[in-house]
This record gives structure tokens, C-alpha cells and sequence, in this order.
């Protein structure tokens, strides 16, 4: 129980000090590298609470990073084109805050919807409504449409400077870490209880007089507004933001990660995302048929470590 | 004592099937009453139709003079019926006292707390002693549902339902798939509630009917042939023919 709990706090550090000491000498890479990888696993994260702890497989998750990316994109892109003036800003609370009203309304839209259903109606319907926001994108074309959109400013918070790189990766860690407590917090609460009730048996829970509709709603908007925040990150650190990152196979990669790392589980989404991001580079720099290897991985990992990475710790 | 459940020329038909026919029943408070039929008479149907998972055709059912025919079962369950299942249903990933946590009024009326740990709350602990005391499974509170034998679920199941502090539990064959000296337990364990609580038992096993019930009504083809107490119904000519197999 000690090794695991040390083992866990030592791969956060390493998370944390690594990077910045890559950077300070001349290998700034890896201090990108694991921005993206802190980002994506703030996504996992989300996902995680209602793959994970309410068992709703959805596969459209990618669609909230893409809400949060555009949510950063859009009023700083009228902010230098003009247009639109009362969305044009580049202040970064503003952005937030557009990104988790957007992303929140878009999961308590679709989640009203797809909540209707289970399985793998579930998932077909959550990925349906991800590849509607995926077109929308793509036929507006003051964003871009499918070539994108560069996002020429990136936004303002006082006392951070996102466009410093350091900055940007403390930034993206720090939110990390609180997401990964909140996340904690929720499925340790009376509601985290409830919700994992419903997972296991959803017919019991309507019976002991549980509004069971209700409650899986609360959980997918909450998931939907914390892969809405990742996405204002992402947005911010990639400066750049196209219809394709909201395409559905972005949500594979992100329920992946979630799968990879153990499901239900608090380092889980992190360990998944780790795993992920590195093979994606490793195995990439090998190959271009990287996505093989891969996809063997993931079986290898659902047949023989059932709980993911993570059950490997808690033998 | 007040009629707790009364329900008047209940109907359901599925397609050609006749589930339910012009049914008219009423519960005491405190009794323990029994429904006994051969196997499709309608008994969980009836069940069913009690606890709002289905409605019926035609007919009313009134719980504490109020009318819930229409209600649906997590609302009628907030206003104090409880059911247990055939086949057991329970959460079987959580704990022994996760289980019974969740059928709590405390945990259903906050259940949008987010942020207070649930496993702190020391207002639970003693519900939970309580209720597993009862059922005998108190050496078992920290144990995964899925580690406990078949009988053991089924007694948590009674547990789960004395939990949620209904005035009117329905208890749908909890004998089904026990040993004899499950069996055995769990008739012991119903005649402790006996009395604490209204309870409506749908039973295959006559032995445990006829030692428990205070009244008994026999249902055949959807329809009750007869109401009365164990020992009228036992020499009930009718009865014996349709169901009893003339004992």
C-alpha cells in the first residue's frame, strides 16, 4: 500500500520536474510533449467520470475539447479580425467561461437525448451528435471550415503568460491535479455513490426511488464542462484549432486513454494518457503504420489486465 | 386497523393474455398477507402493477387512501412502498453496506451532494447495524456484494428494503433458488419482521406461507378464487382443486 501510494506521488513528480528540466536544457519537446499529454489526460479525466464510475460509454467526448478549443478561437479571431464585437476578446476568463457554458449546454442538450438510451445505441448516438459539431465546424467557413483556425493570440489571464511555455505546462499540470481531486471528491460523494449504483444496476436504483435519468444527466454535463476546460488548454497551447480534432476518432483516442489506464480508477485517465502520448510518439517515429501496434496493445490490455494499467498497482 | 393497500377491479391484459382480471384485494395495516397460484397466475404481474413498473388496463389502486394507480415506481417508492425481486437485484461491485446505503431516505434526499464523503456520514452507521442485525448479515458489512452466496443477497435484499423504511414491503418469492436451511433462516426472519411492518409475500413454498401469512388469497388465471386465513384456506374445496393438489 506505501510502494503504491509512493509509486503513484513519484510518477506525478517526474510529471512535474522532468519536463522543466528537459526544457532548461535545450530539449523543449519534451516539455511540449507532456503539455499535450496533461491536457489529454484532463479529457481522460472527465471521460473517465461517466465511462468509468456511471458506466456511459460515450464516444463523443472529442467534440467537448473541440467546443473549449473553439471557445478560445472564435472571440480571439474577431477579437484582431473584427466583427461580432460582443464575443471579440482575448481575455482568458471570458474564454473559460464561454467554454464551460457552451460545453455544459452541448452535454445537457445531447445528454437529454442520448440519456434515453443505452449500450450501443448510446454509443452510436453520443458519437452522432459529436460529428454534428464536427460538420457545423466544418461548413462555417469564417473559421476555417475543415483548414482550420490559427489562433493568433492566445488568451490573457493576469500574472500568467500562457505564451511562455514553462507557463503553459504549469498551467495545464495544476488543472490536472485539480481535476483529478475534483474528480476524487464527486465519486467519494453521496452522488459518486449513487452514480455507481446506477452503473451496476440501473433497474434497482428506479426501484429504491432513485431518479436514476437525473442523475446520469448531471454526471455527462459535469464530464462534458471538464473536457470543455481541457479544450480551452488545448486551443491555447496548439494556437491552432480544425474541425478534426472534434472527429470521432479523437473520442477513440481519448476513451483509450481511459480504457488503457483503468477505468474507474483516479491515476487511471493519467496513466492512459502517459502510455498514449509516448507510444504515439515512439511508435510513430518507427512507423506510419504506428495505429497496428497500437490497436494490439489495447487487446493485449482489455484480455489480459482487466481494470487496465492501473490493476497492475493494486495487486 | 386501516386498509394500508386496497386496490379495486384491477385489469391487465398483454395481447391475449389475461393477467390480471377484475382483482380485488386489500391489505391490512401490520398483517402479513400472502398471494399463493400455480406458476402464471399473474402474481408477479400483480406485483408489478403495485409498485408502478407497469399500469394497469382499468382499476384503482389506493396506498394510505391516496390514489397511485399511475404513479411511477420511483415515486412510489418515496412514498413508502418497497419491493424485493425473484430474481435478486442488488449492487453487486459495491459493498455489503453500500448496498444498504443506497436504499436509505437519507442518501435518496441528498443525493445531489457532491462534494461530502458518503462513507463519513455516521448518521448511516447505525441504520446499517440495525437492518444487518436483523437479517443476520452483520459479520458481512465490509464484503463485496459478489463474494456472498445466493442466500446471503437475498437476505440483504430483505435488509436493503427494511432500510428504506417502507410501510408496505412487497416481497416477490423471497425463498426462490434457497436451500432448506436457508429456507429455514429466511422464514425465521420474516416471522421477526412479522408485525414490525406490512408485508405482502408472494411465495412458492406452501410450508413457509402457511406458517407465516395472516391472511392468504389464492390467485388463479389472474383472478382471486379466495381470501381468508391460512386454516380456512387450507380446507378451501376450491382451492385444493385448483392449486393445492388436494392435500
Amino acid at each position: 500500500m506505501q510502494f503504491i501510494r509512493s509509486f503513484k506521488f513519484l510518477i506525478l513528480v517526474s510529471l512535474l520536474v522532468l519536463p522543466i528540466i528537459f526544457n532548461q536544457i535545450g530539449m523543449s519537446f519534451y516539455l511540449d510533449l507532456a503539455t499535450r499529454l496533461c491536457i489529454l489526460a484532463i479529457a481522460a479525466v472527465g471521460l473517465n467520470l461517466i465511462l468509468g464510475y456511471g458506466g456511459m460509454i460515450s464516444f463523443g467526448h472529442a467534440a467537448y475539447l473541440g467546443l473549449g478549443a473553439y471557445a478560445v478561437g472564435i472571440p480571439a479571431h474577431h477579437w484582431l479580425y473584427g466583427g461580432l464585437d460582443f464575443l471579440a476578446t482575448n481575455n482568458g476568463f471570458i474564454h473559460i467561461t464561454i467554454a464551460i457554458v457552451i460545453s455544459g449546454l452541448f452535454a445537457f442538450l445531447t445528454g437529454l437525448i442520448c440519456l434515453k438510451t443505452k449500450g450501443v445505441y448510446f454509443i452510436m448516438i453520443t458519437m452522432a451528435f459529436s460529428q454534428m459539431a464536427y460538420y457545423l465546424f466544418v461548413s462555417i467557413e469564417e473559421y476555417g471550415s475543415d483548414d482550420g483556425l490559427v489562433i493568433n493570440t492566445r488568451s490573457q489571464i493576469p500574472l500568467i503568460n500562457l505564451d511562455d511555455p514553462i507557463q503553459m505546462f504549469l498551467v495545464s499540470f495544476s488543472s490536472l491535479i485539480f481535476f483529478m481531486w475534483l474528480v476524487q471528491l464527486i465519486t467519494k460523494s453521496n452522488f459518486g455513490l449513487i452514480l455507481s449504483g446506477i452503473k451496476d444496476n440501473e433497474a434497482r436504483m428506479v426501484s429504491l426511488g432513485y431518479n436514476v435519468y437525473l442523475h446520469k444527466l448531471i454526471a455527462f454535463v459535469f464530464s462534458g464542462i471538464i473536457c470543455g476546460f481541457a479544450g480551452v488548454l488545448l486551443g491555447n497551447f496548439t494556437t491552432f484549432i480544425s474541425p478534426e480534432m472534434i472527429d470521432w476518432s479523437r473520442s477513440g483516442e481519448l476513451m483509450f486513454m481511459v480504457i488503457l489506464g483503468g477505468v474507474a480508477t483516479v491515476m487511471g485517465p493519467l496513466f492512459g494518457a502517459i502510455v498514449f502520448v509516448i507510444l504515439e510518439e515512439v511508435l510513430s517515429s518507427i512507423t506510419i503504420y504506428w495505429h497496428l501496434p497500437f490497436g494490439l496493445l489495447l487487446i493485449a490490455v482489455v484480455l489480459f489486465f482487466r481494470g487496465g494499467l492501473s490493476s497492475l498497482l493494486s495487486k | 386497523m386501516a386498509d394500508i393497500l386496497e386496490i379495486k377491479n384491477l385489469n391487465k391484459q398483454f395481447g391475449g393474455v389475461i393477467a390480471t382480471k377484475d382483482l380485488n384485494l386489500s391489505i391490512l395495516e401490520g398483517e402479513l398477507h400472502a398471494i399463493i397460484g400455480p406458476n402464471g397466475a399473474g402474481k408477479t404481474t400483480l406485483i408489478s402493477q403495485i409498485f408502478g413498473q407497469i399500469f394497469p388496463d382499468s382499476g384503482q389502486i389506493f396506498f394510505q387512501d391516496t390514489n397511485v394507480t399511475k404513479v411511477s415506481e420511483y415515486k412510489k417508492s418515496r412514498l413508502g412502498i418497497n419491493r424485493t425481486f425473484q430474481i435478486t437485484s442488488v449492487m453487486k461491485s459495491l459493498t455489503v453496506s453500500e448496498n444498504i446505503q443506497l436504499a436509505t431516505d437519507t442518501t435518496r434526499e441528498n443525493s445531489f451532494n457532491f462534494f461530502k464523503a458518503s462513507n463519513n456520514q455516521y448518521t448511516f452507521f447505525k441504520k446499517i447495524d440495525f437492518c444487518l442485525r436483523q437479517v443476520g448479515l452483520i459479520e458481512a458489512i465490509n464484503q463485496p456484494v459478489a463474494s456472498l452466496s445466493h442466500g446471503d443477497c437475498r437476505k440483504l435484499e430483505i435488509a436493503m428494503a427494511l432500510a428504506s423504511d417502507a410501510q408496505l414491503l412487497l416481497l416477490d418469492e423471497p425463498m426462490a433458488g434457497l436451500g432448506p436451511t436457508e429456507t429455514k433462516e429466511m422464514i425465521a426472519l420474516l416471522k421477526r419482521l412479522k408485525g414490525q411492518q406490512t408485508i405482502l409475500l408472494i411465495e412458492h413454498d406452501m410450508d413457509a406461507v402457511f406458517a407465516l401469512a395472516d391472511q392468504i388469497s389464492v390467485l388463479v388465471s389472474g383472478e382471486i378464487i379466495a381470501t381468508g386465513k391460512p386454516n380456512t384456506i387450507r380446507r378451501d374445496s376450491e382451492v385444493q382443486s385448483a392449486y393445492l393438489g388436494g392435500i
